[in-house]
């Protein structure tokens, strides 16, 4: 049913460090390989090696440059993928019931063999966390991995989201919010995760922490700094005698002036 | 928003379609006989036509049938509903003027409630987006049904009410076009607020997550069809309500009535280009577009 659930048991998510990521993409690719051959049908690749390769992803990463009223500008690179937003209204506009919050974890999901491939709830979200897969027909978004979390085929290390688990710089984390002692209700409280877009009311499950302050450079410089030996402008010894003798010889006039 | 000729020619000719059926549904003198069968089967190719071209952008359209079971929540159900419904409610009441000579009133104003229920639904499938804050308007509603009871008067020919009618569509959609030009700024969503980094400083895309464009840029950013909105805005009222007005006004003649409708047609379908190529999503936002 499309219908939302009032409420949800557990209300699985991701936090996302933006102050830890450091653009890689390997969620990206670890997503695709996973998802592209377990639940549901295969992420497909269109002209994958001509001109405008383009594909079905559940994960992306955009880079951007944020800048200050004064000082440097600073990158921050922006995994976005679905948030499993409390009030989606992805899963209301669907005319088939195909799209769905479940009650007992709050994963947003699609049926897919009853997607007709409409494209509403695409239109609906905010995040463009839904592509429509140009093979199949049908719409794809993230499943959380619902078929590693619950997987007890898996080691236990292994049952959370193929993104969370290879991230290599830890910027990604996997828990429950309903639960405040969890890691990432515990994390959120303590660095101020955000919503995206709070101002359309979707209530994103997902939270993302903001960049932390940079360190400036304003002047400070170290005490001992004046002790260090400077660096030579000039060769002496050895080199100087060398650097002497070589300036004698012609040829090398014009990058000397 | 990409427009898609399908959905273009699909609101457009179903929406005439179906002011056409409630025009019909209401009157208290309908056309019986051969003539109430030409009158319905415009109506019925129209509205019957145009749903199934919107059928044609469906990624998987052999299921369609399953869109009719979400009709307490879906606005895109409770269309298939309530068009599907419109048909077999006037289908009869056609039946039984063109082969009985039958008029039953009743059924008539039914279909016609069905019928502009349907024009309705449609519309809230857009004026509910609050992710296109250009169509997230009650005025929306109020234009596509201004249209389709004025394609409707217009096809039946009655010709002092379509004068007015036309008068109050162009006069909706310049409204509609001066709210729209505002609306994604007034709504305050912007790439700080997508990206939650407002509170260090302005944001730039540096570098979009792919190097071609994919389906949600197909989609949902479609600048090029914007470039001459202007002009397209001011084709668009000249067809769709100037030329037809100037036509009803000269002495009646079969032929300037044909050329009426076939004008403001093309009007409607080039407001229609301009409702999807204008409408910006706020997924663009994500790759510094909109």
């Amino acid at each position: 049913m499309t219908s939302l659930p009032e409420k949800t048991e557990k209300k699985l998510g991701l936090v996302i460090d933006l102050d830890t990521c450091v653009g890689c993409h390997a969620c990206v690719i670890s997503c695709k390989g996973w998802n592209t051959e377990n639940y549901g049908a295969p992420l497909s690749d269109q002209r994958p090696y001509g001109t405008d390769p383009m594909g079905t992803f559940l994960n992306r990463v955009h880079s951007y440059e944020v800048q200050p009223d004064s000082g440097q500008a600073q990158t921050v690179h922006f995994p976005k993928s679905c948030l499993h937003c409390e009030d989606a209204p992805c899963v209301t506009v669907c005319p088939t019931g195909a799209s769905y919050k479940r009650s007992e974890d709050g994963i947003v999901l699609v049926n897919e063999t009853d997607c007709i491939g409409c494209g509403l709830c695409a239109w609906a979200c905010p995040y463009g966390a839904r592509e429509l897969d140009q093979a199949e027909g049908v719409m794809k978004k993230c499943t959380l991995c619902v078929d590693r979390i619950y997987n007890e085929n898996l080691p236990e290390v292994d049952r959370e989201p193929a993104c969370v688990r290879t991230c290599p710089a830890g910027a990604r984390h996997f828990g429950d919010f309903a639960d405040p002692e969890s890691n990432v209700s515990k994390l959120t409280a303590e660095r101020g995760g955000m919503d995206l877009m709070p101002e359309l009311g979707t209530k994103p499950v997902n939270k993302y922490l903001p960049p932390r302050p940079k360190d400036a450079w304003d002047g400070e410089e170290d005490i001992l700094a004046p002790f260090l030996t400077p660096v030579a402008e000039e060769p002496s010894g050895f080199l100087g005698w060398l650097d002497k003798q070589l300036s004698r010889l012609p040829g090398d006039g014009k990058t000397d002036s | 928003m990409h427009p898609a000729p399908s959905v273009i020619a699909f609101t457009t000719l179903s929406g005439l379609g179906f002011g056409l059926l409630a025009w019909l549904g209401i009157d208290a003198t309908p056309p019986t006989g051969w003539t109430a069968f030409a009158f319905f089967a415009i109506a019925f190719a129209l509205s019957v036509g145009g749903l199934i071209s919107s059928t044609f952008h469906l990624g998987r359209p052999e299921r369609a049938w399953k869109a009719f079971s979400q009709w307490r929540t879906s606005w895109l159900s409770r269309e298939g509903v309530c068009a599907v419904a419109a048909l077999v409610v006037m289908g009869l009441y056609a039946a039984a003027l063109v082969f009985a000579g039958a008029h039953f009133a009743l059924l008539g104003w039914l279909g016609a409630a069905l019928s502009l229920g349907t024009v309705y639904t449609t519309s809230m499938i857009y004026a509910q987006l609050k992710t296109i804050p250009r169509w997230n308007t009650p005025l929306t509603c109020v234009l596509y049904l201004a249209y389709a009871i004025t394609g409707g008067a217009l096809l039946s020919g009655r010709v002092e009410i379509a004068l007015v009618l036309l008068l109050v569509s162009a006069g909706l959609q310049i409204l509609w076009w001066m709210q729209g030009d505002g609306a994604f700024s007034g709504r305050g969503t912007t790439m700080e607020t997508a990206t939650g980094l407002g509170s260090i400083g302005t944001v730039r895309s540096a570098a979009p997550p792919h190097t071609a464009p994919n389906y949600l840029v197909r989609e949902f950013i479609h600048i090029i069809g914007r470039k001459h909105a202007q002009k397209l805005r001011v084709i668009s009222i000249a067809l769709m309500a100037v030329l037809p007005i100037l036509l009803l006004l000269l002495p009646f003649s079969h032929m300037a009535a044909a050329v009426a409708v076939v004008s403001h047609i093309a009007g409607v379908a080039v407001s229609r280009w301009l409702f999807f190529a204008e409408a910006e999503h706020t997924v663009g936002l994500y790759y510094g577009a909109r």
